[in-house]
């Protein structure tokens, strides 16, 4: 299939005139989804779909459209459609497409033929058991909300009358569970997955253990008073935070004048342990990609080192404004033009335990969920505050369940705040990875 | 009301046979055609403008407790057929059997009646909003840095027929406009975010101005320059008119999905008939409100919207239910079944979502309120239905002081607990209004929903903010 869909992307570039650039995105998808409930199949859904970006660039203008189909004569429209809309946008010097820049591709090994090669009915065993295995961990595990096998191959390619080929075949697969716990006519709940991919890669045990942890683990739990004082986030929930501080360092958010690192490269915005790295190339991250979203090859981009802004992430427009060069960070779906953003961040790990790391702190909270991220942080300011779930660090030890209460800083002063970083280092599903952070004061706001 | 037709309704026939063949109980097509156009201006450029189109079908077949799914993007007979094999294959019935359906009996919902349709308008009036709203920010003296403006309108046309013989459809148009503006002080940047949107054509511009929604924002943005940090801790919260559905809808609304319920999901499970909020909470949510961001004439699995009173005085009265959940409690679904697209399942998901007003004065509210915080305008949320956390973000708030509204404060969150903040609300104003248009996210489905409050008081909420 993948030559096909260069072929498509490449039967739409030909037709272009010489004075218009042309760049044609084609992705193709497959997936399934299994979800059991008690002990039934709930639903198996089988589905491909696949899709076309086309962008052209005239005069400086650029248009846009999508169609979520391959059809030849759909093609036609799409293209035709991005051309009209080219004559509404404004001019623009830095427009155009990607040009081969010579940098090389890392080649990554994304593919594997196991999600291809088990039957449906295996597919189903994995959700039911799933579901089987995680009521039988615990007594106190009264339900499953959901119980889930996915998978997804993915295909994509792009061409542009620029010079640009490349394509792509990755594979993946899922479980998830969601659990309910119930002990004295209270109820948590608590979710497990494991990602891999290929079948055989996923802990199933892992994931319904973990399912059931964190819901019995907060059974019993009380709201926290309000105060200042030591929080340690652990990798769920720093991941969560390196993606909020990842989106402020992309070079659009600095040109339009919404990042609060606005002209502050090569000063010391955070703790000289923190070392951020951007790295899609690194085959143990599940985004790991070849190239981006203009078909430019990825690459390991150091944004902060030992504290030290040293970069912002950027894609071809946001290069060409700030006359500077690619960093391989378009970010994009076959549905919208490319942005700039984080593909695969992660901290460099610090030197000590997680368990020695709480064994320092006399008084703190141990994060282990936040809920309404997206609402509680502007990138643009930096003020943050999130809701959030964890248990109590007492005298070094973790004791009693904590909720219903937020967490609040400023991403400007968190980054500082700093004091440790875990020699832990696990890759989430989402575009990084966490490690255990220790943050030497936060705001707690609760009873 | 040939617009309707995608697929023709003999050929719809056929392939609920074929997927009715393996033995299931229902079958159901789904067919949509969507058409969407986008165009930002950011920086001061008309960035691009976007046209989408995405068509096809999605296919269930329901056996016993199991559903299969297949989507597919190729209309013809050969794509549906096989959509509809890959869909009944979830169904393991032994016997084949041929079951005729009669779709003869099309009914024709409530549509919408729009004006003008945004396909027939001009690609250059939609730009020249954008830049009539980014102009009047920048030229007002403002400490405005950055603007940037988007226009969004879809047409999404959809088909549904069923193995009970159901054939129906609808068309829903919807328009948007929003300005987000950057404000620079002395203090850092600070930023403000208005938006609108109907389920309307595009004669939703001939009733709002663009200007405004753009100078809204810039106010906002502005304001917040002056911002102090929020409070920390438990204080009573006023929420101002329009600005409280989001706290609705997280604190109670997502508690009251049949889907929920019935996995004991929900600490509103079992509580039918019982005072579950303070005795003049009255919680309705109503897919029929003309012109309203979550309106429509059927929901996405062919039945038509409807207007359901959820608390009634307090009073938990009912669910909101979608086709699976009311067969199997032998009732009518209320119209509740939605999707993102053709590519999803539906699920119960709510509409337009408000609290009615009551009798008590907002300015008055504010005055009997010592100390607390006001809440103008509401950002996203997220609850937990089981245990009932929920958090909101405040992207407009006020600190009140000795009964008055005093400095603007931070954005952040504040979280709550739904069943417990629905017997805390002390006060009621008469001024209802409805909100922002919203997107509302459930297992990774968005659709469009709305909401709407009067002002009204929660006497204990706790604010995340970071002054002690």
């Amino acid at each position: 299939m993948s030559t096909e869909l260069i072929e498509i992307a490449e039967l739409v570039t030909s037709w272009s005139d010489s004075d218009e650039q042309i760049e044609a995105v084609v992705t193709s998808d497959r997936e399934t989804e299994v979800r059991a409930y008690e002990g039934e199949i709930e639903s198996l859904t089988v589905a491909e779909s696949q899709g076309i970006g086309v962008r052209v660039v005239k005069d400086g203008r650029q248009g846009f459209a999508y169609a979520g189909t391959l059809e030849e004569n759909e093609l036609l429209e799409v293209l035709s459609e991005a051309r009209d809309n080219a004559s509404f946008a404004s001019p623009d010097e830095f427009s155009g497409l990607a040009e081969p820049d010579g940098v090389e591709c890392v080649s990554l090994e994304v593919y594997s033929d196991g999600v291809d090669s088990i039957s449906t009915s295996k597919k189903i065993d994995y959700a039911l058991e799933l579901e089987k295995l995680t009521l039988a961990t615990d007594k106190r595990i009264s339900g499953i909300e959901s119980s889930e096998y996915t998978d997804v191959v993915s295909e994509s390619a792009i061409a542009t009358s620029t010079g640009i080929r490349a394509s792509s075949k990755e594979s993946g697969c899922s479980l998830m569970v969601y659990t309910l716990a119930e002990e004295k006519g209270e109820t948590q709940t608590g979710f497990g997955f494991s990602i891999g991919r290929s079948p055989e890669e996923l802990d199933m045990e892992k994931a319904a253990n973990d399912a059931s942890d964190r819901a019995t683990r907060m059974l019993g739990s009380t709201k926290p008073k309000s105060e200042r004082l030591t929080v340690v986030l652990d990798p769920w929930v720093s991941a969560q935070f390196l993606q909020i501080v990842g989106s402020t360092l992309s070079a659009e958010m600095v040109l339009k004048g919404r990042s609060l690192f606005t002209d502050r490269l090569g000063e010391k915005v955070a703790s000289p342990i923190i070392s951020l790295v951007d790295d899609p190339t690194n085959p143990r991250a599940f985004t790991a990609t070849e190239t981006d979203g203009e078909g430019l090859a990825t690459r390991r981009n150091v944004l902060i080192e030992n504290g030290e802004l040293k970069m912002f992430l950027h894609n071809v427009w946001t290069a060409r404004k700030a006359a500077s060069t690619s960093t391989g960070s378009a970010i994009r779906s076959y549905a919208s033009t490319p942005g700039v953003g984080i593909q695969a961040v992660s901290l460099r790990p610090g030197g000590r335990d997680p368990v020695d790391l709480i064994a320092g702190i006399d008084n703190g909270i141990l994060i282990q969920s936040v809920t309404g991220l997206h609402s509680g942080v502007n990138p643009v300011s930096g003020d943050f505050s999130t809701g959030a779930e964890g248990l109590r660090i007492s005298d070094g030890e973790l004791s009693e369940p904590l909720r219903e209460f937020t967490i609040g800083s400023t991403i400007q002063k968190m980054l500082k705040d700093v004091s440790e970083v875990g020699n832990d280092l696990e890759w989430l599903p989402m575009n990084s990875a966490g490690s255990t952070l220790v943050i030497n004061e936060l705001t707690v706001s609760g009873a | 009301m040939t617009e309707i037709q995608i697929v023709s309704s003999d050929l719809l026939g056929e392939v609920l046979s074929s997927a009715m063949k393996s033995g299931g109980s229902f079958a159901e097509i789904f067919v949509e055609d969507r058409r969407s156009t986008s165009a930002v201006l950011d920086d001061g450029l008309v960035e691009e403008l976007n046209n989408g189109r995405d068509r096809g079908a999605g296919i269930r077949v329901v056996s016993g407790e199991t559903t299969g799914f297949a989507h597919t993007a190729d209309l013809s007979a050969a794509g549906l057929h096989k959509a509809a094999e890959a869909a009944s294959s979830a169904a393991r019935s032994n016997s084949e059997s041929f079951v005729e359906i009669d779709l003869s009996n099309e009914i024709i919902p409530n549509i919408s009646e729009i004006e003008i349709l945004p396909k027939e308008v001009q690609k250059s009036a939609k730009v020249a909003l954008l830049k009539s709203a980014d102009e009047s920010v920048r030229g007002a003296g403002l400490p405005i840095t950055q603007v940037a403006a988007r226009y969004g309108d879809s047409h999404r046309v959809l088909q549904i027929a069923n193995s009970e013989g159901l054939l129906t459809g609808d068309r829903q148009i919807r328009s948007s406009f929003s300005v987000s503006c950057v404000a620079a002080g002395d203090a850092g940047m600070q930023t403000g975010r208005e938006s609108v949107g109907q389920t309307v054509g595009f004669e939703l511009f001939e009733d709002i101005d663009v200007n405004e929604v753009a100078r809204k924002a810039a106010e906002r943005a502005v304001t917040k320059l002056d911002s102090v940090p929020a409070p920390s801790g438990e204080m009573p919260v006023v929420v101002g008119p329009g600005g409280g559905g989001v706290l609705f809808h997280e604190a109670c609304g997502h508690g009251l999905e049949a889907d929920l319920i019935e996995k004991s999901a929900s600490v509103f499970a079992g509580k039918q008939g019982e005072l579950v909020a303070a005795p003049d909470v009255t919680l309705v949510d109503d897919g029929t409100m003309v012109g309203e961001w979550g309106r429509f004439a059927i929901d996405d699995e062919g039945n038509p919207a409807s207007k359901n009173v959820l608390i009634k005085d307090g009073v938990l009265t009912d669910y909101m239910w979608d086709w699976q959940r009311a067969r199997k409690h032998g009732r009518v679904s209320s119209g509740n079944g939605r999707r993102q697209s053709y590519r999803h399942l539906p699920m119960v998901r709510m509409t337009n979502t408000f609290l009615e007003g009551g009798n008590e004065d907002p300015q008055e509210i504010i005055e009997d309120t010592e100390y607390g915080i006001y809440v103008a305008q509401l950002g996203g949320g997220q609850v937990n239905t089981a245990t009932g956390d929920f958090v909101f973000g405040m992207t407009e708030a006020y600190l009140i002081e000795n009964g008055k509204l005093a400095a603007p404060i931070r954005d952040g969150n504040l979280i709550g607990n739904g069943p417990q903040v629905l017997l805390d609300i002390d006060a009621i104003a008469g001024d209802f209004a409805m909100g922002s248009p919203g997107t509302c996210g459930k297992d990774g489905q968005g659709v469009p929903v709305g909401d709407g409050t009067p002002t009204l008081r929660v006497k204990r909420l706790t604010v995340g903010g970071t002054a002690t």
